[in-house]
This record gives structure tokens, C-alpha cells and sequence, in this order.
């Protein structure tokens, strides 16, 4: 049997899919970066080829994320894709009627509007992170509720509390003082959600039309709470797709099958690039002014990746 | 006296090429690099738009060179750019530099210290002299300009990686020598014919994106993320809404670009009926031409907290709309990310490219 592989790299989560021929999801891993992203891919691939069943063959590997070109090279991808497309082609394979995607990951999140199978329009959040995965994480650690708990405690709520969700910072402060006031715990993470919730369509969906299906994907996803407070302001139903953590991936996976359509062969190095010990370095090209910061990617002394500049003197890929 | 200015561009090769021709002595300051960047973020306020807080930096590294005095234009509207020269020159001076600062508003605001600001520029010469240095000087800038469009329309065609950039610079420093008019049309042609060293391949049908927004980030590569190479490179034909001389000319007409302000003007009239300062209601304008035109897309570059890009920015989802013309904008400052930027761009391409590829399979 011929699987897929997608790897979706982001700031928070590693993602790892295998499709098979018809497109299902066979296996799939989703874990913490933790800042390691060479070192997430690797065990996450070894994590992954335990839960393949036996005889399965990658034929074709993409990566998308953040980390897409980085944890290619690692991998061995017949597509590296920037994770926007990844998302939308993911929703709109999953949800073939899809309208508008939500996404909402650790540390960005983003809007894309499809009209008959194409996406048409995208924003991505640009000067702030608000309401995004780590922001909730953070405050589900200061709270003292687990996050994979935070939505049900949400949804609890009777009276929720009203929180400046503009900015993180001044979000928290709000809730510290909501909190002091003797508000109940699920009352001030409902409106913590409300507030996020208000935040994303104001800055990120403003100016584009919602209609739906709509498909809400992305870690935040999982969380309950942020679904029901998008369809008290949507005034309509949100779909969650059953892999909604792991979209990306899948959309990776996807693209990769297509591309290696036109290919003789697939560039997938095999599970064992789990073992091989990739070196990584940076340092800033004297050239120009414009000092880029080169990163550099080495096995033993091979250099087999390097990129960062303008210009394009220094890339390999 | 030693001048020095900010840069923008290729600004500063057509003020040195106008300077040496007043015999006005100079000094370039440094390329606008990371170090600018953090000069001027440290001494300009953190809510400033972007190209205040580049070119204190720009300011600063060329007073640090030698300067004594620096030249700035001024302007009118409800666009911040027309206090920036007061407030340089306000922030400067608080900073410890001691210097002189020319400010040279539209001439059309008040015509004769227009002219006393030129006599100061250039002592030695009469208006009259200088009158002419800017005419044949305005030559030179004008075909620096040509030049960089066909730059922006031919890199997409290029066989080898790199060689337009190469070519380019080639082609600057043909038209760098040229000093009579003469030499100046002859360079102009030898520069345009530079371009066509590069090999191309005619073959592939290109997407095509317009490019518009403010000026400043429009025309600064160092802080735009060379956002022309980098899409020139990934085979897109480029067209700009604003050229240097375009920017710089008193009259209505645009020498290189070939729109003039009425023509945009009434194209944005639909969407924004009326001027809303610096180049907001040009954007709005430019974004219905390129749409009419065909163009695959429009990228709309800012400043954050760019006002005039703010309010086109609002009116661009309903040109979207109704002329089904996909636009991105990036927003420009010195937080903004590299990566962020590309993949933006990244995943724009990909959503223009599906675009047309189910238009091509409507009509097939």
C-alpha cells in the first residue's frame, strides 16, 4: 500500500500525517515543537512509523508550517508549501463546499475564503497574537485548569464576564482583575473566548464576507468554548472537521500526493533520517547592507541546505 | 557646507548627479541597513510611521560622516510625511547634532522661498544655472526610472537566476557616467539595451500583479524585503504605481508610470471620491487600473499606521468584489518578519494562480 506523508511544523505543534491512496487518514502524530523543530520531526517520524500498519510505502512527502523548508530538507519533500495554501486545500478537500476557513493556531491565525473550491481572499494576523493557542495555553497554566479542560469550563458559564481582549497583556490584566472582583472561573473564560472571538473578526476577518459552511480548524479548535462563542457571533453553525489539529499536515500530504503525479520519484529520505545528525548554524552575509542572516544545514561536513539571503547567493536547496 | 539626505531608492544617485552638477558639496550616508533601522527606532517615537524613524536613522549616520546641513522636502495634505522634516530636524537637535536644516516645500505653496532654499543649496550658481542642472539632471533620473520598470516587467523571463538583478546593475552605472544631455540619451538606450542582455524565455505566460501603496516602502528595497526581486524571481511581471520622478514631479503627469494623477484619480472615484493625503486615493485608483487591465492580482504595501493606506485599505474588499480583483496587503515596519512576509506571498501566488487556472478551464 502507498501512503502520503505530510509534516506540518509550527511554532507550538509538530503535525504528522499519513494519507493513504483514497486519501484517509491512516496515522497521524501531534506534538509539542518545543522550540526543537529538527528534533520534533525526528521523533515525531519515529512515533509515526510505530502506528503505520505493516507493508505501507511513502510515495510522496510535503511539508508545511513555519518550519517547512527546514524540517524539507530533513524529510526529503516532493512540495514545500506555505501553510495557508496547506490549510485551504486540507478544508476544502475534507468539506469539498467550504466557504470560509478559521484557523487558529499557536501563534497565528488566519481567515481564507474559498468561493466554488478556490480560495479567493486570506489575511493572516500581522502586528499581534492575540487569541492565539499560546495565549489561551498561558492563561489555562495561570488559571490552574488543564487547556484540554478550558472549553468545557466555558461552556458552564451563565453570566459571562466582559474582558479587554485587544491585547494580550491588558486580556490578562482584565481577567486578574475579574478574578479579584470574585467573578466565577468558567464565567471569565467564556468571556475570555467572547473576547478573542471578537478580536479575530475584527481585525483578521474585517472587510471579508463570512459565508458559510464554515470550517473552523487549528489547535484552538479543540477548544469549545471559542467554537460556541464564533457561533453566538456568526449566528451560524461552525463545522469542526474531525482531524481539525492536524489540517495542515493533511493538506501537505494532499499536495504531495499531486505532485508526485508528474515525478518519476519521490525524494522521501526515509524513516531513518530519524537517526542522521543534522548540524544546524547561522551567520550574516558581509556582502551588502542588507547583512541577511544565513542559516546553514550540514550532515557531517555536507552542506546540504542554506538559505536566508535577498539575493540568492547563498541558496541551496 | 556639506549636505546630506535621507535615502529612498535611487534617490541618491539622482541628488548626487544634481549636486555635483551645482558644484554643492556631499555626503551620501551609508546604505539604509539593519544599523539604520535601530538608529532611527531608538530616537524616533515608537507610534511614528516607518519612514520617519528610516530616514532619522539615514540622517544620523550621515551627520555621524561629516555633514553639516540636511536637505529634506517638506509637504502639504493631511499626511504625516509633511511634518516630517520639522520633526527630524526637532529630534536631531535634542539628539546633540548641530546642523542646518533646508527644507524645500512645494514651490506651488510659496515660490520664492522655493527659490531662496535653491540659492542656499547651491551658492555658487544662478537660478538660472540651477534651473538648467535640474532639467538635464531630471533627464537622468527619468531613465534611471525607465530602466527599473523594465527591470520589474522583464525579470520575470529571465533564464538564469539572478542575471536581471546583474544586468541592472549594470545598466545604473552606464547611465551614472552620462553627464550632458547628449550622453544622458545615449546611456538611456545603451542602459535599456543593458536589460536585454539578460537571457529570456518568452515562452511562459507569466501572472501578472500590480503593486501599489505608499510611496516610501514602494521605492525602498531595504525595507520592503525586496519584494520586487523576490516575486520577479519566482517568474511574476510586475507593474508599479509610482516611480521616483513620478513622485518627485510638480506636474500632474507621471513621466514613467503613464497614468496621470487625473486618470487615477477618476478610476478611484467609484470607491474614494475625494483626496485623502499622501497616496491613498492613488492606491484606490491604481488597484481599478490594474484590475481593468486585466492584472492577475494587487499587492498594497503600508507603513503601519499609514493613515491615507488605512482608509484605501477600507474600501478595497468591495473592489474585490465587484471588479474580482484579489488584493494583498502587507503592512511594513521594523517588527514586521521576513518570514511572515514570504509566506504571505507564498500562499498569494498559489491563490492566483488557482485563480487562473479555473478561469483557463471555464473557457477551455
Amino acid at each position: 500500500m502507498i501512503g502520503y506523508l505530510g509534516v506540518d511544523v509550527g511554532s507550538v505543534s509538530t503535525n504528522l500525517v499519513v494519507i493513504d491512496e483514497k486519501t484517509n487518514v491512516v496515522a497521524y502524530i501531534y506534538r509539542r515543537t518545543m522550540g526543537e523543530p529538527i528534533r520534533a520531526v525526528q521523533e515525531g517520524l519515529r512515533e509515526l512509523k510505530e502506528l503505520l500498519p505493516l507493508g505501507i510505502e511513502i510515495g510522496g512527502a510535503g511539508t508545511t508550517g513555519s518550519a517547512r523548508y527546514l524540517s524539507g530538507v530533513i524529510v526529503g519533500a516532493d512540495v514545500v508549501k506555505n501553510e495557508i495554501t496547506a490549510h485551504a486545500v486540507a478544508a476544502s478537500h475534507i468539506v469539498p463546499d467550504v466557504r470560509t476557513v478559521l484557523e487558529i493556531g499557536g501563534q497565528d491565525s488566519k481567515i481564507i475564503i474559498l468561493r466554488e473550491g478556490v480560495a479567493v481572499d486570506f489575511a493572516m494576523n500581522t502586528v499581534c497574537a492575540a487569541g492565539t493557542g499560546s495565549f489561551l495555553d498561558h492563561q489555562a497554566e495561570r488559571i490552574g485548569i488543564p487547556i484540554e479542560e478550558f472549553g468545557a469550563y466555558a461552556l458552564k458559564s451563565q453570566a459571562p464576564a466582559q474582558i479587554a481582549g485587544r491585547c494580550t497583556v491588558f486580556a490578562e490584566s482584565d481577567m486578574i482583575h475579574k478574578q479579584q472582583m470574585g467573578y466565577h472561573a468558567e464565567d471569565i473564560i467564556y468571556g475570555l473566548c467572547q473576547s478573542l472571538v471578537r478580536n479575530y473578526l475584527n481585525n483578521i476577518a474585517k472587510g471579508k464576507e463570512l459565508l458559510s459552511p464554515i470550517v473552523f480548524q487549528g489547535g484552538v479548535a479543540a477548544n469549545l468554548g471559542i467554537k460556541k462563542a464564533f457561533e453566538e457571533a456568526l449566528e451560524t453553525r461552525v463545522i469542526i472537521p474531525k482531524y481539525f489539529n492536524v489540517m495542515g499536515a493533511i493538506g501537505a500530504a494532499l499536495l504531495a500526493k499531486e505532485r508526485v503525479e508528474n515525478k518519476p520519484e519521490t525524494s522521501f529520505k526515509g524513516f531513518s533520517t530519524s537517526d542522521i545528525d543534522f548540524k544546524t548554524s547561522s551567520f550574516y552575509c558581509k556582502g551588502c547592507s542588507n547583512n541577511c542572516e544565513i542559516l546553514k544545514i550540514e550532515v557531517g561536513k555536507e552542506v546540504l541546505a542554506r538559505w536566508g539571503g535577498r539575493c540568492g547567493k547563498w541558496e541551496i536547496e | 557646507m556639506k549636505l546630506t539626505f535621507p535615502h529612498m531608492g535611487t534617490l541618491d544617485m539622482v541628488l548626487s548627479d544634481l549636486f555635483s552638477r551645482l558644484e554643492t558639496d556631499f555626503i551620501i550616508p551609508p546604505k539604509t541597513s539593519v544599523k539604520t533601522v535601530n538608529l532611527g527606532t531608538k530616537h524616533a517615537p515608537e507610534f511614528a510611521c516607518f519612514p520617519l524613524k528610516v530616514t532619522i536613522g539615514n540622517l544620523i549616520e550621515g551627520l555621524e560622516a561629516g555633514a553639516d546641513a540636511v536637505v529634506m522636502v517638506g509637504g502639504i495634505g493631511p499626511c504625516r510625511f509633511g511634518f516630517y522634516a520639522e520633526v527630524q530636524n526637532k529630534i536631531l537637535r535634542d539628539a546633540g547634532y548641530d546642523f542646518e536644516m533646508i527644507v524645500l516645500e512645494p514651490p506651488t505653496t510659496d515660490i520664492k522661498d522655493f527659490m531662496k532654499k535653491c540659492k542656499k543649496i547651491a551658492p555658487k550658481k544662478t537660478l538660472w544655472q540651477i534651473f538648467q542642472a535640474v532639467r538635464v539632471g531630471w533627464k537622468k533620473a527619468v531613465a534611471i526610472d525607465e530602466v527599473e520598470k523594465k527591470v520589474l516587467k522583464t525579470r520575470c523571463f529571465e533564464k538564469n537566476f539572478g542575471d536581471t538583478t546583474a544586468m541592472h546593475k549594470k545598466a545604473l552605472a552606464v547611465l551614472g557616467k552620462a553627464i550632458t544631455p547628449r550622453e544622458i540619451q545615449m546611456a538611456r538606450d545603451k542602459a535599456l539595451s543593458v536589460i536585454d542582455g539578460a537571457k529570456k524565455d518568452f515562452e511562459n505566460n507569466p501572472l501578472k500583479i500590480g503593486i501599489v501603496g505608499e510611496f516610501y516602502v514602494l521605492l525602498e528595497p531595504c525595507i520592503n524585503f525586496d519584494i520586487e526581486r523576490y516575486l520577479g524571481q519566482k517568474g511574476i511581471y510586475l507593474e508599479r504605481s509610482v516611480y521616483l520622478t513620478d513622485w518627485i514631479s510638480f506636474s500632474k503627469k507621471n513621466p514613467v508610470m503613464g497614468l496621470s494623477n487625473d486618470e487615477v484619480a477618476k478610476a478611484a472615484k467609484p470607491y474614494l471620491s475625494h483626496f485623502v493625503g499622501g497616496e491613498g486615493q492613488a492606491t484606490v485608483g491604481h488597484v481599478v487600473k490594474f484590475a481593468e487591465e486585466g492584472f492577475d492580482g494587487v499587492i498594497q504595501l503600508l507603513p503601519f499606521t499609514c493613515m491615507p493606506e488605512i482608509i484605501a485599505k477600507s474600501v478595497l474588499p468591495k473592489i474585490h468584489r465587484e471588479l474580482d480583483i484579489p488584493v494583498l496587503t502587507l503592512v511594513i515596519d521594523e517588527q514586521t518578519g521576513r518570514a511572515g512576509i514570504i509566506t504571505r506571498l507564498e500562499a498569494f501566488i498559489d491563490l492566483l494562480w488557482s485563480k487562473r487556472k479555473k478561469k483557463l478551464s471555464i473557457v477551455g
